[in-house]
């Protein structure tokens, strides 16, 4: 009962932040509703009993990657209205396109024919003695440890490709080094003169 | 997951751990740092060669639950790869000092795409395949792109790499077709999922996929990004290019089709026998009309690569070691010809106009020598070692019926001797321009293995053949 009660909760916020997102004006709100979104997908998560899955979206979405982009469309100007701007004019063909989706979604489904386990197996339990962490765990690390180590090279691969096309010393621009910051002291950078009225300073 | 399936991918877990400590150590050490890292990175790939030869185990190690194999065709190919690895990377150290693009990234994206080509050549499920294919392609646009102070590096390493995001978007379609409509991903379960009829969605799926990796051997109609990627990116990766990932798409090729789906074979036959086709007449026509030595050598590596699927058409013992000792000659010629292509400057700028060559026999005889022996074997003129090549693989073709494919192949080979003829022709017959710069030693030793090897096959083809019948000792019904 009270489960069915958070599940209707998490769904109408979810599906309305994500409404919002699309619809209102200021850019940093549609990152703000997204968020909401993200920490309602991850409540409706924890209900299907994916705790790690759950907490997972909140740090990884909503803590690392929403952030960055708040960063990001705090810092660049970009007019969301304007591009919004040629809607109404597009909105016939999108609204096509759309139909036409819709169809071929209808036509595909009338056709599916489910495999006879298919809704038994969907009912099997979880065990009860592994926990979501353990199962994911197992199947990253030990079923298909090659997939994985394999995807973290790719990775690797990209960063050293960025670095490599866009890392450039230029001799021209003035970095800041920290250690010669720290390291100076008063009476090599200042020194008190003592003005005579009028008389101005010599260099 | 056992200890064995780790001793089976150790040449791998090897070459891994020896990029990244070589990266680290790139990062570290401040003076001297590019030739150390080449010297090691040599080293690494030589250690990894002998790694692959003692794989210890049975003949066929299948690792990783079915997604990682290890046989006699996987240690050939991977050698053959290494080998070509290494040659590109000793092309490159003068050529990345003359051109002032020295990074010590390089050898190491090099080793990773090796990696990633390894991975490739050994994979026994899609998955594992996409990966590795997606870990070479990704090296590849790097080293691509690596000359930053040429706008034409830059273009061609973004050429490369929309092209081939899209070639990957395309293999991932044909994979969930694949594996929505058979159920498994790995070979040996498709062969099983297979036997019981084809479905429709299959075929669509192997045909998506055949065609994210006619993308990578550059085969037609897939070929459009060849001659630019091969024009502007630095002429060492250019070789590399040429060489290693057509050897690793080729081994793939082979997995897929007589591994994976030996039961479609009427299906994809039709595909391969078109993209033969297609790749010959192209590189044979296009060619004609090339100025620069990089473009007629990417369109002459289109052509070859119709010849290669021209055996793979053809298929069983003969057709697939007439493959084999293909690329084994294809490999050879290629990196001759590259490094003689390298090696040639005037005044310090690269030559690459063919009408640059012009009258190299009378100011370097021994250089236009070695080219023209090298084109002439690329065009198949008897009795040099790319005449066999195109030999075994027609023979092939002839044997199982494929009579058209072998009579359009012959015609091909005619229509491109005309461009190789010219280059030997500018060479020989021009007035000459000034002399080309001495050429470091490395690349003139190169160039003299190579025409050696194309000069000689005809009198002592046998380890060739044996390390072809080996590759393919695994692919024979018995």
């Amino acid at each position: 009962m009270i489960a069915t009660v958070f599940f209707y909760m998490f769904a109408v916020f979810l599906l309305g932040s994500a409404l919002l997102v699309i619809t209102v004006r200021n850019p940093v709100h549609a990152v703000l509703f997204l968020i909401l979104a993200f920490f309602n997908a991850a409540g409706l998560f924890l209900i299907a009993g994916a705790e790690f899955l759950a907490m997972n979206l909140i740090i990884v979405y909503v803590g690392a990657v929403m952030v960055l982009f708040l960063f990001i469309v705090m810092t660049l100007d970009v007019d969301f209205a304007e591009l919004r701007a040629g809607m109404a004019e597009y909105l016939p063909v999108g609204l096509f396109v759309g139909l036409v989706l819709v169809v071929e979604l209808i036509m595909v489904f009338s056709a599916w024919a489910l495999a006879p386990e298919a809704m038994k197996l969907r009912m099997a339990p979880m065990p009860k003695d592994v926990t979501n962490t353990e199962a994911l765990g197992r199947v990253i690390y030990t079923d298909y440890v090659l997939y994985f180590q394999l995807a973290g090279v790719i990775l690797l691969v990209a960063m050293i490709g960025a670095i490599v096309l866009s890392l450039h010393h230029r001799k021209d621009v003035r970095r800041q080094n920290i250690a010669d910051q720290v390291s100076r002291r008063r009476n090599e950078q200042v020194a008190l003169v003592d003005v005579e009225p009028g008389q101005g300073l010599e260099s | 997951m056992s200890h064995l399936d780790f001793t089976a991918a150790r040449p791998e877990i090897a070459l891994a751990l020896m990029a990244m400590a070589l990266l680290l150590f790139g990062v570290f050490r401040k003076s001297r740092v590019v030739d150390a890292v080449n010297t090691l990175a040599l080293m690494a790939l030589a250690a990894t060669a002998l790694l692959v030869l003692f794989v210890p185990g049975s003949d066929r190690i299948i690792a990783f639950g079915g997604t990682f194999i290890v046989d006699a065709m996987a240690r050939v190919m991977k050698i053959l790869v290494i080998f070509a690895a290494g040659i590109a990377l000793v092309m490159s150290v003068h050529y990345m000092k003359w051109e002032r693009m020295e990074r010590f990234e390089y050898a190491v994206l090099m080793l990773l795409s090796v990696l990633g080509m390894m991975v490739m050549i050994s994979s026994g499920g899609l998955i594992t395949l996409y990966l590795g294919l997606e870990l070479q392609s990704l090296s590849l646009y790097v080293l691509a792109a690596m000359h930053r102070e040429s706008a034409r590096s830059a273009e061609a390493g973004l050429k490369y790499f929309v092209l081939g995001a899209l070639a990957s978007g395309l293999f991932l379609y044909g994979v969930s077709l694949v594996y929505g409509f058979a159920g498994t991903t790995t070979f040996a379960g498709l062969t099983q999922a297979l036997k019981s009829g084809i479905s429709i969605g299959l075929i669509a799926g192997l045909v998506f996929i055949l065609a994210a990796l006619a993308f990578k051997i550059s085969a037609v109609p897939f070929h459009m990004w060849t001659p630019d990627v091969y024009e502007g990116a630095p002429t060492p990766v250019t070789a590399y290019f040429a060489a290693a990932p057509k050897l690793a798409a080729i081994a793939v090729f082979v997995r897929v089709l007589y591994e994976a789906f030996p039961h479609a074979e009427e299906a994809w036959r039709q595909v391969i026998v078109f993209m033969a086709i297609a790749s010959m007449l192209l590189g044979a026509f296009a060619g004609v009309v090339q100025s620069n030595i990089k473009r007629l050598l990417a369109y002459s590596s289109i052509g070859h690569m119709g010849f290669v699927l021209v055996g793979l058409a053809a298929g069983g013992q003969e057709g697939l070691r007439g493959v084999m000792i293909y690329l084994i000659i294809y490999l050879v010629m290629t990196l001759g010809v590259f490094a003689a292509v390298i090696g040639m400057r005037r005044d310090g700028r690269p030559v690459e106009e063919i009408e640059d060559f012009a009258g190299l026999a009378r100011t370097n005889m021994g250089l236009a020598f070695a080219i023209g022996a090298l084109m002439f074997s690329l065009a198949g003129i008897p009795w040099l070692a790319g005449f066999f090549a195109k030999y075994f693989v027609l023979l092939s073709a002839v044997k199982t019926g494929l009579v058209a494919l072998a009579i359009i192949g012959v015609l091909a080979s005619v229509v491109s001797a005309f461009y190789y003829l010219r280059v030997v022709k500018v060479m020989f017959f021009d007035e000459p321009k000034e002399p080309v710069d001495p050429a470091p030693f490395e690349l003139k030793l190169i160039t003299a293995l190579s025409v050696i090897f194309v000069l000689f096959y005809v009198v002592w083809p046998g380890p060739v053949t044996a390390l072809a019948q080996a590759a393919i000792r695994p692919f024979i019904v018995p």
